[in-house]
């Protein structure tokens, strides 16, 4: 097969960006998308031309490295995928691909189609744990957990931080993340007691990473390569809300006055 | 009201401001039709039709417990508040979501948002600009004033929707008012955290039947006076007399 590729090319996060041009022909149909960029660079490389810089690490659809918007969907045009489990049978011969960067104030161009997604990581740090004793520990079982409330968190925990819903929002919004990040720990028992602090805290980190607000476009939920529901940007919107409860005291005095 | 500050300040909140409010919008939109539909009513009395009644009533409701139009006006504040915050929660959301895209994509496919989500800051904007028309024209009558008639609703509208220009008009921002809710009124329901799975197509139908319902029954008035079939008013209304 062949094709002509349009790749976003920025040599640091300072320079100005273009697109470049390439051909690459020769390519079998069992090729995966990062291979054939692989194919491509070994190729550039041989004629003394610069490579294509992109992330990859585990190529099995885990690790959520491999980000790239192909022809203006993140991870390409196949739902519920990452761009590593993409193979070129899912294009036609000689068709044009466009591949650009994750584009978000939040995820800086590093170089070509690498961003860097640490706004994620201070998102996590922000509220992504849960409090365990240091005493020994109980038997697994002893804390009893409804199945469907396992699998509903087990949803939410597919999340492998990948950015895809930033890329896909039209707004550059993290919502879908944050979301899955806030249920899957706030479903579960063991997340209870950092439940309100955590939605606040996430939410605070989110905002100030400069990612945009909600739209309720559900553009996210398409571009997932989990296939997380947009049910759990509802949910953080509750769990939001009733944090927002103004503290009480409810240990001093019932005054009368 | 500590707490509706911390909703203002974040970008959460501000959804819930817009989400609010527009359902206090959309709630009245629904009682304005109701009223609108008055138009198609026999005259209450000979010479006298029935939503001018109607609209008198409006002011005086509340008579004698509360004066003279203070209800009427209680729900003009409210309504002058709701848009107020409204807009301008948007708009600044509007300004963040610009700023969190910096450089744009070069190629974008929508995979799952409606045109009519993607056009809500457009139809918005119009609708703000045919709101400020609609009150000059039939609530201060600023348009048109030397044949405006406070009392004579019925008089005021036949006048208007003779002109195809008004006609073309107001169906035109009740097709925007319907777009910007097919979307509105679910996704306010989702900015609540009031969806789930459960619920989610019920409120999506909902969202259909408002937008639909209002569009309809608020493009009806103007269309049948164009057409003929709601007749020229009284001759000799007796205006009811407006305080």
């Amino acid at each position: 097969m062949k094709f002509r590729l349009r790749i976003w090319k920025q040599a640091s996060g300072d320079a100005a960006g273009a697109f470049s041009d390439y051909e690459v022909d020769g390519i079998s149909p069992e090729t995966s998308f990062l291979e054939m960029i692989d194919t491509l660079n070994e190729r550039l490389t041989e004629r003394g031309e610069e490579a294509v810089a992109f992330e990859s690490d585990c190529r099995e659809g885990i690790c959520g490295m491999c980000s790239m918007v192909i022809n203006g969907q993140p991870h390409g045009p196949l739902p519920g995928t990452t761009t590593c489990q993409l193979y070129m049978r899912h294009f036609d011969d000689g068709q044009p691909i466009t591949i650009e960067p994750w584009r978000s104030g939040a995820f800086p161009v590093l170089r070509d189609l690498m961003v860097d997604r640490s706004a994620f990581d201070r998102i996590l740090e922000s509220g992504g744990y849960v409090t365990v004793h240091s005493g020994p520990k109980p038997e697994p079982n002893a804390n009893p957990i409804d199945p469907e409330v396992a699998e509903e968190s087990l949803d939410a925990a597919c999340c492998i931080g990948c950015g895809a819903c930033v890329a896909a929002c039209p707004n550059g919004a993290a919502m879908l993340f944050t979301a899955a990040k806030v249920s899957h720990l706030g479903l579960l028992p063991q997340g209870q007691p950092e439940r309100w602090e955590r939605v606040q805290n996430m939410v605070e980190q989110m905002e100030e990473e400069g990612f945009g607000s909600c739209r309720n476009y559900a553009e996210c939920e398409a571009a997932c390569p989990k296939e997380i529901s947009i049910k759990f940007i509802g949910r953080l919107n509750r769990d939001y809300l009733r944090a927002l409860r103004e503290p009480i005291d409810r240990h001093g005095p019932m005054d009368s006055q | 009201m500590k707490r509706l500050l911390l909703l203002y300040r974040s970008i959460i909140g501000k959804k819930v401001i817009a989400a609010v409010t527009g359902a206090v919008m959309m709630g009245f939109l629904i009682l304005h039709v109701a009223g609108n539909l008055k138009a198609f009513l026999p005259d209450a009395a000979p010479g006298v039709p029935d939503i001018d009644v109607y609209a008198s009533f409006l002011r005086t409701m509340g008579e004698p417990l509360l004066p003279y139009t203070t209800l009427l006006w209680s729900v003009r504040i409210v309504l002058i508040a709701s848009l107020l915050l409204h807009v301008t929660c948007v708009l600044q959301l509007a300004r963040r979501n610009q700023r969190a895209r910096p450089v744009r994509y070069r190629e974008v496919r929508h995979v799952e948002s409606t045109a009519p989500a993607r056009w809500m800051l457009y139809s918005g904007s119009l609708l703000l600009a045919f709101l400020v028309i609609h009150l000059l024209q039939f609530t201060t009558g600023t348009i048109d004033a030397a044949r405006f008639v406070p009392s004579g609703v019925y008089g005021n509208l036949y006048r208007a929707f003779h002109e195809w220009g008004y006609v073309a008009m107001y169906v035109g921002a009740t097709v925007l008012l319907g777009l910007h809710l097919y979307h509105g009124a679910w996704s306010l329901f989702q900015s609540l955290g009031l969806d789930n799975p459960d619920r989610n197509r019920g409120l999506r139908q909902l969202a259909m039947v408002v937008a639909l319902g209002l569009s309809l029954s608020f493009a009806s008035v103007p269309v049948a006076f164009s057409l003929g079939a709601l007749g020229p008013p009284p001759a000799e209304s007796p205006k009811l007399a407006l305080r």
